[in-house]
């Protein structure tokens, strides 16, 4: 899928590729024809988009209206500032078709604040995510609990008679296993940001902004 | 809507100075009363004199007129009086006084429609923001250019529920193309001059100005920003206008190849101002143009190469066309459900190139082989050099059996098949003659269901922008409006608004306003005491339960009387020429009541969900 479409002409190239070899026009003496294939009806799988927006009131409400009123289904929204002065990040999580997702990443550049949407989907990137989790502890099992936090790389921000707070940062996934891990013990609140992104090497999606 | 005015009362003209203040206070002498003149007085003596410094409302009235706008359509309302303040310094704008907000915004759409340039409304908070709504929501589906200002509460009570305070604000902000929230007048040039700019460029649409009411008052000497400053500022609005080269290869390459190709017109091509180019590449390309609802005018109907109005109520045989085309040219269309039907079945031997200004259309409801993102004009005329000249000999079994179908088609439809004869007044013979009487060269605004289907198919449009439709939205109540608007933005066409009972019903208040301000718009009213699509869809698809499809009307001649309007009304085909005449014989107004059959259905029509050859073409006994 194009992953960039704020390039001129958009041109989802390898999306127009794919679509046509998926619905090539068959002759019309070739008996009924076959249905046309709908775009978005392909395999769901979790994307990663990347906006960078202008920092005006109400850009947050602007994307998450869009979303919903698109029938997008956002998992994730962690919004920043960055290194210029009222430009924001955003890192949108979604589940949806490879068509659907490059459809919202469309959509959400008709926004007039937004200055840039990339799908790092496909990309090479770095992903984190910080989790607090504050765990029930007692005098019993308090150094078992601290042990598995420093395994797990975690670092405690909080300690109280009967409970730890831990910090936690990593992919997604490393965080889903260590919540697994001491869920046993009593988990009373968790806290998540959602994944932050960002592709790795020397490209820089904020430097590729049109200012 | 009282007439305390009657007809003749004329608005000010734009020589004539403000007329002084009076007092509506009686003034019996009695303690009470002097009282109240004492606070009127000191509430006078305490307003800005004529030299006064420069205010919020001030650069409402500088902006407009820096953005080329002599004309909008409002209604006062308490947050928004600062405006109305100083209206009277600004005799170059006329403002229209509308009956009901709804009126105003569709008039500045129907204003935009036929001038190509940007419609204003306004309104007060509130209530009077909310009317605008479907108006804004009706230009924002058609993509068309419009500025909406309304006043809010002071900044000071945003949030606070204060009287007629409503989150206007994120009422609109799904249905504009942008909108803004102004607490302060310092940053009204900037937010005028941006929403003046996103309205009319790339592909247009509805913005939404909100300002406080204390934003109006403040005083200010905030500058108005240049067209370079504008652009500037708005770092991620950048419409691409000009088409990747390798792109419109491509699609010269599908044309080189196609033995059956179809252009599909749509509104794109009238928003570019693209019809000369499209007739050129139509033209060099030998390639039959087929158009949406709202694409009607991209190309004369008496052009050999206009082949008609497709979709769900669209002429079978350009549904027939568009089903064994081996490659579509999309320019300015957006496969709309209307005109496609089932996805699945739509098309099913052609390829589609798809020339769109807004890529987030491309692919949205069908899979294209070559997008292209682009001014409608622009890449015309950059793709027409690319093409080779067809000859059109070698489209000769191509052509013949698209004549024939046409024939077929036509020849078959009510109106062909000449049921007026009978004694029967159809309604497709009223458009007809509306359209022939008026030579073809009037201005006509539909209303939605029927009278709207029945005016794509048989009036005969010749001209860009002479048809004027809420095709996306489908706002009954649109047509008497915005045909007062479009007979302001085009004075030198006359004005044929057509709509149905039950759309005249919606928004008839408007009458006042064209007798007010003496706008001549002529009313032709499809009368079939019925909702007559609603009648259709239950006769066809809901086994003929007919809840709520009687629709009793008044008497629509007295109406018009009350409000000052010629009516005349017709019952049999016979009378149809001469109540047409009659109301083009008006200086001003007039309405014709045409007392249409009362069970007409129109055909061929396509049920939701089906495909485009799966039209019906009759019903029971009540065929065509």
């Amino acid at each position: 899928m194009s992953a960039d479409a704020s390039s001129n002409g958009v041109v989802p190239e390898v999306a127009a590729a794919s679509a046509a070899s998926t619905s090539p026009a068959p002759a019309r003496s070739a008996g009924p024809p076959p249905a046309r294939a709908l775009p978005g009806g392909g395999e769901t799988r979790r994307h990663t988009l990347i906006a960078i927006v202008l920092d005006k009131p109400g850009v947050l409400n602007r994307v998450a209206s869009l979303m919903r009123a698109r029938n997008f289904n956002i998992d994730s929204l962690a919004v920043s500032r960055t290194d210029q002065p009222d430009v924001s990040r955003m890192t949108i999580t979604l589940h949806g078709d490879d068509v659907a997702v490059e459809q919202a990443a469309k959509q959400l550049y008709r926004l007039i604040d937004v200055l840039k949407v990339q799908d790092v989907t496909a990309e090479s990137v770095v992903a984190q995510e910080l989790a607090l989790v504050k765990i029930r502890a007692t005098d019993s099992n308090r150094g078992e609990i601290l042990k598995l936090v420093e395994l797990s790389k975690g670092r405690v921000v909080d300690l109280a008679p009967e409970s730890v707070v831990v910090e936690v940062t990593g992919p997604e996934a490393e965080i889903d296993g260590f919540v697994a891990l001491v869920r046993s013990y009593g988990i009373k609140e968790i806290v998540r940001t959602g994944s932050v992104v960002m592709s790795r090497g020397s490209n820089s999606i904020e430097e590729a902004v049109k200012r | 809507m009282t007439m305390t005015k009657g007809p003749t009362a004329q608005p000010p003209g734009p020589s004539e100075a403000r007329p002084a203040r009076r007092s509506h206070v009686p003034s019996d002498g009695t303690a009470n009363a002097r009282a109240v003149e004492a606070a009127r007085r000191a509430m006078l003596d305490d307003t800005r004199p004529r030299h006064r410094t420069r205010i919020g409302a001030d650069v409402v009235c500088e902006a407009l007129l820096l953005q080329g706008v002599d004309l909008f359509f409002s209604y006062p309302g308490g947050v928004i009086l600062p405006l109305y303040d100083v209206l009277g310094d600004y005799p170059q704008l006329r403002h229209v006084l509308v009956r009901h907000e709804q009126g105003g915004a569709h008039a500045a759409d129907g204003f935009a429609r036929v001038t190509g340039q940007v419609g204003v409304c306004m309104g007060t908070s509130g209530p009077g923001a909310t009317n605008l709504v479907t108006g804004i929501g009706t230009a924002m589906l058609d993509s068309v250019p419009m500025v909406a200002i309304t006043g809010n509460v002071p900044s000071a009570l945003i949030g606070k529920d204060a009287f007629q305070e409503i989150d206007i604000n994120g009422i609109t902000l799904p249905m504009t193309k942008h909108n803004y929230l102004v607490r302060d007048a310092n940053d009204l040039p900037r937010a005028l001059a941006e929403a003046f700019h996103i309205a009319r460029s790339g592909r247009p649409g509805p913005v939404h100005v909100d300002i406080t009411k204390d934003a109006l008052q403040q005083e200010t000497s905030a500058p108005h920003p240049t067209h370079e400053e504008v652009v500037a500022g708005l770092p991620g609005f950048r419409p691409n206008l000009d088409a990747n080269g390798r792109q419109l290869k491509l699609a010269a390459a599908e044309l080189a190849t196609a033995k059956r190709p179809v252009i599909l017109a749509g509104h794109g091509v009238l928003h570019a101002e693209a019809w000369d180019e499209l007739v050129a590449f139509a033209e060099k390309t030998q390639t039959p143009v087929a158009h949406t609802l709202l694409g009607i005018g991209a190309i004369s109907e008496d052009h050999p190469l206009s082949y008609g109005f497709m979709g769900m109520h669209g002429w079978k045989h350009v549904n027939r066309a568009i089903q064994s085309a081996d490659l579509l040219i999309a320019i300015g269309m957006r496969f709309d459900d209307r005109v496609t039907g089932n996805v699945r079945t739509y098309a099913p031997y052609a390829r589609i190139v798809h020339v769109d200004i807004d890529p987030a259309e491309i692919g949205k409801n069908v899979a294209v082989e070559v997008p292209i993102v682009g001014d409608a004009k622009r890449v015309l005329a950059a793709l027409l050099p690319l093409v080779e000249p067809v000859d059109p000999a070698t489209r000769a079994d191509y052509f013949a059996e698209l004549a024939e179908w046409r024939r077929d088609s036509e020849g078959s439809s009510w109106h062909g098949s000449g049921a007026w004869r009978e004694g029967v007044l159809s309604a497709d013979y009223v458009i007809d003659r509306i359209g022939e009487l008026s030579a073809h060269e009037a201005t006509y605004v539909a209303d939605v269901g029927q009278n709207q289907m029945w005016l794509a198919r048989y009036a005969g449009f010749r001209h860009p922008n002479t048809h004027v439709s809420s095709g996306g939205l489908g706002t009954m109540g649109f047509s008497v409006p915005a045909a007062m608007g479009a007979a302001l933005g085009r004075p030198d066409r006359e004005t044929w608004a057509i709509t149905g009972d039950g759309g005249f019903q919606m928004t008839s208040q408007e009458l006042m306003t064209l007798t007010a301000d003496k706008i001549p718009v002529k009313i032709a009213l499809l009368d079939n005491k019925k909702l007559g699509m609603i009648r259709q869809w239950q006769e066809i698809i809901y086994a003929g339960n007919y809840h709520s499809a009687h629709l009793p009307g008044p008497d629509f001649a007295k109406l018009a009387d009350a409000y000052g309007i010629p009516a005349f009304r017709a019952r049999t085909p016979a009378e149809v020429d001469d109540v047409i005449k009659a109301a083009q014989a008006v200086d001003g107004p007039a309405l014709v009541w045409f007392e249409i059959a009362e069970e007409q259905n129109i055909f061929p029509m396509m049920p939701a969900g089906k495909g485009l050859s799966d039209l019906i073409e009759k019903w029971g006994g009540a065929d065509e």
